[in-house]
């Protein structure tokens, strides 16, 4: 069987320094895989070209077997990936529900329908989606009056909204109380089980890495230098090394 | 070839004026973000003071000091008018301070007829630079060369300001990310104050320089505004060599190419500034915006369609205007008709807007292909009434086919500035093509249908299609692909993240608004009988952005009222006030203080300040 | 929406009821010009038409009735010159229409008296549209048309010995017909000409440095000049430091007049052959009573404005005497034919074309005392550089 996501050789550079250099790893359906690595190390750029923002210079990426190298991101999420984002990209002028019905109107591709209120499209969808993430008594608010986590929760919602294979999430619990982060990343690691989800996440805390990724890769100067299990990468002298001891 | 030397050095000169009040606007922009409308105005009163000033005060000394108090003395009105009017909205939604600029620019026009009388004033030559000096065989004006000199010079000052002192960094920091000055811990208040002084400086000193080679007239604002934000989109917002190399660019090029077409110049600066938007989206030496500034939805307050009650209510209004030819005679109904036809027009512009988050500056190029398409039917092809207001506005459709679909690869000011480009584009060729549109004179006799042609039926049918259209748009900003514009608008990278094609989108939402810009257009033609270059022109651009912005560009249907209100205040002010635009500038400054959201924006606000328990329960018992 | 649509009603409701009942002892006039516009000639021009309102008024009116005009701003557009004439005719009820300035607005305002059966008695535009190719039976034209005014020029420009010629004018289509017409009827009478040279400036936008440029780059001997107001001033500016106009004859279009004249003050030059209005120097009777109570009553000298303002009124008032009625027909049959006097002299308005035969001053320039005047100048009777009634009948269309 063919992993859900597999990725050979990705490599990028800007002005001949390169961001990322030759990465290859792949992702189980229903796993969490985790990519770490120091400010600049080239996650967000390896993360980019997996979701199709930035083109690679050169490398495979195969989602499902689908070879998706160069795709736009619209096409990606075709395929099924949901992904949030690091700062929240959510539609501010709309409520929590109307936010959900954009992307459920996407997936069953009726954006194009110039009739019909689209409030009483997909509610039903919606809020169980909403119910899932704990965000269902919010469904009304306006989106920009959220607090943070909030919006964190609603991006994770509105990435389930096409029945994804494959979820990116790029620093899922940045600007979150740990509470918070802890309760996020259970929520996530149970929708993965539940739904038969990979799940590949950046993250700068070290305590959510190590408590709810299944493996850890470990990025340094655009190039993979560990991954593995947590306990072998925990063990790893070179991701010592890179870290210093500073996970915190 | 020593003449074309000397072609190119009065190029030049050309390019020294145009660079001076270009790079005001710029630097205005790049910090405040306030597309400056009343830089053209400032430029005027520039040459006014320098006139009187100079006729006044005599020697160079008196000549130099005159031109630079001036300018000084605009600068300081800049102040004035920084402090006591644009401070108040700069929290407004963008583009938003345009209409208070627009206003002042109303003002200034009738300001400096009243105080300088109507004829044109031609100032001193230029003391010491009088004479011409020969230069390859040929004749070329000292204050020509003084002015090639000037424009650099002006640069490399500018340049020294800002590289070589504290306030220059600011600048430039806050041209690149506002919110980081902010975090710096300056005073941004005086930080805008003293770059929009600098701004209207250089626009004074601008317009006084021309003295001694121009007439100094009540028009000379127009003139000089849309070419100098023309240059400074070339250039790249913000960016002042920029600025300077677009001038250049498209001073010389007129220069040249007045040899070659002599008739070039109407649209020249316009053809270079929409094939350099199409190739470098950001102008030469600007920058990719980041993430453009939340404005939008800072009302945290999600539109709803209307309820039941309010559904009654807009049907009774629709009701009761059906109803108006009982009450008032002829002229009343086609002033109405009139408004309602600006209404329509106003509404598709703010669908654009305010649904799609574009803001159009060449909507009105729609509106007047409309308006020719239902002209050629009529007229050309002979057919009637009917079926050129169901042709014409395809023409309108058309034109946003193709220009939409190069605008939409572009955002911001830039989007702007290219649907400006294309409608200018459209109106030259409106104004040049004599034999198929009758150039400046237009085409004649576009009349209704018998059964139409009586005040009251025509009314009724305007009436009825305009109704119908602003329903329809309504209705479409509430349907699924309303939902989809607006997710385009709120966030681009999570809209592309949920596999919604923006571009696709928003050429769609461009193609509805100009076809219903269209409708309006053919409406028009009929009701006023003709049609001309002026239904395309930039002042209807202007006008439609007024109407949006006067109505609350964060409300659906703002545009509504805000065209019911201009259109009335402006028709009934032409009729009745000797100095109407004074008066007219005078109110719209004025409710742009007092609303700074619209009027609409306004209601919004204050219907939500009502008791929650109470609007909770009107929702309910309407739904 | 509700509060939006009652609240415009309530508006035009109010507009409604200032509709004046009809005097019986007035005649009312609507006229519509671009105050806001062009003020520089508008202004005079309506110091013209005040002048003649009294004088008419003063001397009992017509028929016992004064004539009383309602005066509207178009603000310089077509659309709503349109309006305004709604306005005057509908709510107003005003027996005729006149006034406008610019050329589309006169064809609009034409066009809008042809739908409406309403009697329109041009002033200004100078468009051979106005009575030929668009010209229909309600349309009246008081100003020697563009025509005409190139007639004359071409006239005196045969007389010059100069060949090769350059023509600049603005770009629209006063500036476009006039260089056609001029190019025409003084191909015919001298065919040796060439033209050498165009340049068309945006009007009010000239790039007058590099436009003088390129027209002395084809050598020409002699130019024929259109522009006129701000782009004159560039132009005049620009042509005199550059040597343009030295040894060069120059044919200009409207520039003695005082309007486009006065401005340049000493940089006027010299020795244009131009057609105007040397108010300052025309020794006729008739004039003279003009000037005279010109200066009285507004202490200011008359521009070519006042002179349209006030014959234009003065016509107006001698077709409503004529015609006894304020029905559109019989004006119209009074219209056609009618003779009167004006500062310039007789005048009388053609049936063929429903053009007037006032005429203009051609002349040279000349700078007096640091100001900008025109000498050696004469006056040209309009029906002297008028097309027949057989050729007009062709050029117009068919009622």
């Amino acid at each position: 069987m063919t992993a859900l996501l597999e990725v050979e050789g990705l490599t990028k550079s800007y002005g001949g320094v390169h961001a990322v250099r030759d990465v290859s790893f792949a992702l189980e359906t229903g796993k969490i895989l985790a990519l770490i690595g120091p400010n600049g190390a080239g996650k967000s750029t390896c993360f980019n070209m997996l979701n199709g923002q930035i083109r690679p210079d050169r490398g495979v990426i195969r989602i499902a077997g689908r070879n998706t190298t160069g795709l736009s991101p619209r096409a990606i999420w075709r395929l099924g990936v949901g992904r949030t984002f690091q700062i929240t990209a959510t539609f501010n002028s709309m409520t929590v529900r109307e936010n959900m019905q954009v992307a459920l109107l996407s997936h069953h591709r009726e954006l194009f329908v110039p009739r019909g209120f689209a409030g009483r499209f997909h509610v039903g969808r919606a809020d169980a989606l909403l119910d899932l993430v704990g965000m269902g008594h919010q469904a009304e608010r306006a989106c920009g009056e959220l607090a943070y986590g909030d919006l964190k929760r609603l991006e994770l919602a509105v990435a389930l909204a096409n029945e994804p294979k494959l979820l990116l999430m790029d620093e899922p619990t940045a600007g979150m109380a740990p509470k918070e982060r802890a309760d996020l990343m259970n929520l996530t690691a149970r929708i993965a089980r539940e739904r038969g989800l990979g799940v590949l996440f950046t993250e700068h805390d070290m305590d959510v890495v190590f408590a709810h990724a299944d493996r850890i890769m470990v990025l340094n100067r655009g190039e993979l230098i560990a991954q593995g299990v947590p306990q072998q990468v925990r063990n790893d002298a070179r991701v010592k090394a890179t870290y210093l001891g500073g996970a915190t | 070839m020593e003449f074309l030397a000397v072609q190119f050095l009065t190029g030049l000169a050309s390019a020294a004026s145009l660079f001076l009040v270009a790079s005001g606007l710029s630097i205005i922009f790049g910090v405040t973000r306030i597309v400056n409308f009343a830089h053209g105005a400032f430029y005027m009163l520039g040459a006014y003071l320098a006139y009187t000033l100079t006729e006044r005060l005599s020697g160079p000394l008196g000549f130099w000091g005159g031109l630079l108090t001036a300018a000084l003395a605009i600068a300081a009105i800049g102040v004035i008018v920084e402090i006591m009017l644009l401070r108040r909205i700069y929290r407004a939604p963008e583009l938003f301070q345009l209409l208070a600029t627009f206003g002042l620019t109303l003002m200034v026009q009738d300001l400096v007829v009243m105080i300088w009388g109507p004829e044109d004033l031609v100032g001193p030559r230029a003391p010491g630079l009088k004479g011409a000096i020969e230069i390859f065989g040929q004749l070329v004006p000292r204050y020509d060369l003084f002015l090639i000199v000037l424009g650099p010079t002006v640069l490399g000052l500018l340049w020294l300001l800002f590289r070589r002192t504290r306030w220059g960094v600011l600048v430039r920091a806050a041209t690149q990310d506002r919110d980081m000055v902010a975090a710096l811990g300056v005073n941004q208040k005086w930080l805008f104050t003293s770059v929009f002084a600098l701004g209207v400086f250089l626009a004074g000193l601008g317009g006084a320089l021309q003295i001694p080679r121009d007439a100094v007239s009540h028009a000379m604002d127009l003139r000089i505004i849309v070419e100098a934000f023309v240059v400074v989109v070339i250039g790249g917002l913000g960016s002042v060599f920029g600025a300077f190399i677009a001038a250049v660019i498209v001073s010389e090029l007129n220069a040249f190419g007045i040899l070659i077409l002599p008739k070039i110049s109407l649209v020249l600066v316009f053809l270079v500034m929409a094939a350099i938007l199409v190739f470098r989206p950001w102008g030469l030496f600007g920058r990719a915006e980041g993430q453009p500034r939340q404005t939008l939805g800072l009302t945290i307050r999600p539109w709803k369609p209307f309820t039941r009650t309010e559904r009654i209510a807009a049907a009774l209004a629709a009701l009761v205007a059906a109803l108006l030819p009982l009450v008032d005679g002829a002229y009343a109904l086609t002033v109405a008709a009139e408004i309602l036809v600006f209404t329509l027009f106003a509404a598709s512009l703010g669908f654009l807007m305010t649904v799609g988050g574009l803001s159009s500056f060449g909507h009105a190029a729609y509106f007047g292909l409309g308006a020719y398409g239902a002209a050629f039917v009529a007229k050309s092809a002979g057919l009637p009434m009917e079926v050129a207001l169901l042709v014409g506005p395809l023409l309108g459709l058309a034109g946003a086919v193709v220009f939409g679909w190069f605008c939409v690869r572009l955002s911001g000011v830039y989007f702007a500035m290219l649907t400006l480009a294309f409608a200018q584009i459209t109106w030259s060729v409106a104004f040049q093509w004599v034999e198929g549109t009758g150039g400046d004179n237009g085409i004649l006799g576009v009349w209704p249908s018998a059964w139409a042609a009586n005040p009251e039926r025509f009314y009724w049918l305007v009436l009825a299609i305009t109704a119908t259209g602003i329903a329809a748009l309504r209705a479409l900003a509430f349907s699924p692909f309303g939902y989809a514009m607006r997710a385009a608008r709120d966030s681009d990278l999570r809209a592309e993240a949920i596999g919604i094609d923006r571009k696709r989108v928003q050429w769609t939402a461009f193609i509805v608004a100009g076809t219903f810009a269209g409708i309006a257009g053919a409406l028009f033609a009929f009701l006023k009988g003709s049609v001309f270059p002026e239904n395309l022109a930039i002042p209807l651009s202007i006008d439609g952005l007024v109407m949006v912005l006067l109505g609350g560009v964060e409300t659906v249907s703002g545009a509504v009222a805000g065209a019911i209100v201009y259109k009335a205040l402006a028709i009934w002010l032409v009729s009745q006030a000797e100095f109407s635009k004074l008066v007219l500038g005078g109110v719209i400054v004025t409710l742009v203080v007092a609303f700074p959201k619209g009027i609409v924006g306004f209601i919004e606000d204050m219907r939500a300040r009502r008791p929650r328990a109470k609007a909770a329960a009107v929702a309910e018992a309407a739904e | 929406m509700g509060f939006r649509l009652s609240a415009s009603l309530a508006f035009l409701a109010v507009m409604g009821a200032g509709t004046a009942a009809l005097a019986q002892n007035e005649i009312k006039i609507g006229e519509i010009n671009s105050y806001s516009g062009i003020p520089a000639f508008t202004e005079p021009y309506r110091k013209g038409w005040q002048l003649a309102v009294d004088e008419v008024n003063a001397a009992g009116g017509i028929g016992g009735k004064k004539i009383v005009v309602i005066s509207k701003d178009d603000a310089g557009k077509p659309a709503d010159a349109v309006t305004a004439a709604n306005e005057l005719v509908s709510r107003e009820g005003v027996a005729l229409l006149t006034g406008t300035f610019f050329s589309n607005i006169g064809l609009a305002v034409s066009d809008f008296a042809k739908q409406k059966k309403v009697f329109f008695m041009a002033a200004e535009p100078l468009t051979d549209a106005m009575t030929w190719s668009q010209g229909n039976r309600y349309t009246f034209r008081l100003r020697p048309s563009n025509y005409m005014q190139a007639a004359m020029l071409a006239e005196e420009a045969a007389k010059l010995p100069a060949k090769r010629w350059a023509t600049i004018a603005p770009n629209y289509e006063y500036g476009q017909s006039a260089v056609t017409v001029f190019k025409q009827l003084l191909s015919a009478k001298r065919p040796d000409i060439e033209w050498v040279a165009e340049q068309w400036p945006p009007q009010g936008k000239i790039d007058a440095g590099a436009v003088v440029q390129a027209i002395a780059a084809s050598k020409p001997e002699a130019i024929l000049n259109v522009t006129f107001g701000p782009d004159l001033v560039k132009l005049a500016r620009e042509g005199n430091t550059r040597g343009l106009f030295k040894d060069r004859a120059v044919v200009s279009f409207l520039t003695g007049e005082p309007e486009y004249l006065d401005p340049l003050k000493d940089e006027t030059p010299e020795g244009w052959t131009v057609t105007g209005y040397p108010w300052y120097a025309i020794k006729a009777p008739e004039h003279d009573a003009f000037l005279k109570a010109y200066q009285a009553k507004f202490n200011d000298y008359p521009r070519l404005g006042s002179i349209v303002g006030y014959a234009t009124m003065k016509s107006v008032a001698a077709i409503l005497a004529k015609a006894s009625s304020t029905d559109t027909d019989k004006m119209i049959e009074a219209a056609e034919g009618i003779e009167l006097d004006s500062p310039f002299g007789k005048i009388a308005f053609r049936k063929s074309d429903h053009q007037s035969t006032l005429g203009a001053f051609v002349g040279k320039t000349a700078v007096k005392d640091g100001k900008g005047v025109m000498v050696d100048f004469g006056y040209r009777s309009g029906a002297k550089y008028l097309p027949s009634d057989d050729e007009v009948k062709k050029l117009r269309p068919a009622e």
